[in-house]
């Protein structure tokens, strides 16, 4: 039930594993204050993509489900968030394929606790098998160009660098990795995943070069979370636009905008 | 007998199948999956599915999240560092 349309209706859209997008914004459910707030922040943004997460039930009461509090048009991506090996983040994949009839997956597989960095050598070992049995994987991983091909060539679907830690609201702390993978993976589908924490943050990742970015804290935790989903919105659209129209190169000295000749003596 | 779900245990009568036991459990949610013993078990195989002594079963949902955030959640091995 995604609003998802056919890849070739607009070369503008994200694509993601034949399926386009029309909003280059994929959000989290995570860190709201209230369900509210969420869907006001969510109807902003103008994502059509989400992400969730897969949890225990708790058997000692009944719970409600928390996915009726999303808009049905979004497209649920379920992750595999707190995962600590490639073992758990398969089940987990699994069980969010079986329980939301969908192939998509977003990877992720934890090496620590204080940094979140990923464990690449795992979330490799994952995507393996899961791209076998037919999940369309979206992992998350460090900004390492190596590392990303071989994500690609175990046949992940996209290919999602971080920007800097989860939750850290650091921006991009290595532009230039995401440029080289950029120039080096020219058809992958680069969606710069965690860190982000203003607007000016996810226009650069645009300007990079990436296809998309996901985020979730630098929403959740803004002040006015709907307010910030739209400056998202904007300033993705906006580091599209830049990135497609080519920036001009910079020099170390000025360069007049005006004619030189004529001026008055 | 005794069986494991999502952790904890639990003494149950009889040895039901795996729908009467998510059933006795009263999960109002739709949208739940189910793992026994490590592998998922579809919907459509719940009612065939006869529950054993020592049976680990692991049921989720899904709740609001972007990225890692909470520890690890799965009954197997621990972060070593």
């Amino acid at each position: 039930m995604s609003t998802a349309v056919t890849a070739t209706s607009n070369p503008e859209s994200l694509i993601v594993a034949g399926r386009a997008f029309s909003s280059r914004l994929i959000i989290g459910t995570g860190k709201y204050r209230s369900y509210g707030e969420m869907r006001s922040a969510h109807e902003a943004s103008g994502a059509e993509m989400v992400t969730v997460a897969v949890r225990r039930v708790p058997l000692d009461r009944s719970s409600e489900s928390f996915l009726d509090h999303l808009n049905p048009a979004l497209q649920i991506l379920p992750n595999t968030a707190g995962c600590y090996t490639a073992e758990d983040a398969v089940r987990t994949a699994r069980l969010a394929r079986e329980a939301l009839q969908t192939d998509l997956v977003k990877l992720e597989v934890i090496g620590d606790q204080t940094t979140l960095f990923p464990d690449n050598e795992q979330t490799l070992e994952a995507a393996v098998v899961l791209v076998k049995e037919g999940f369309v994987v979206l992992p998350y991983f460090t900004d390492d160009l190596i590392m990303a091909k071989k994500l690609l060539d175990a046949g992940c679907a996209a290919i999602m660098p971080l920007a800097a830690p989860i939750g850290s609201g650091l921006g991009v702390q290595n532009p230039a990795n995401l440029r080289i993978m950029r120039e080096q993976l020219p058809d992958a589908t680069i969606i710069v995943d965690a860190g982000v924490g203003t607007a000016s943050d996810a226009a650069i990742a645009m300007e990079l070069g990436a296809d998309g970015v996901l985020m979730n804290t630098a929403i959740a935790e803004a002040k006015d979370p709907a307010k910030m989903a739209t400056a998202m919105k904007l300033a993705i659209e906006a580091g599209r636009l830049a990135y497609l129209a080519g920036r001009m190169s910079k020099r170390l000295y000025a360069s007049a905008s005006s004619p030189l000749q004529g001026v008055i003596k | 007998m005794r069986v494991y779900i999502n952790g904890e245990s639990r003494d149950v009568q009889g040895t039901p199948s795996l729908a009467e036991l998510i059933t006795q459990l009263d999960l109002r949610e739709a949208r739940i999956a189910v793992e026994l013993n490590r592998e998922v078990v579809r919907r459509s195989e719940w009612s065939r599915v006869m529950l054993r002594d020592e049976d680990r079963i692991e049921i989720v949902h899904f709740v609001g999240g972007g990225s890692a955030a909470a520890p690890w959640w799965l009954a197997t091995k621990r972060h070593k560092s």
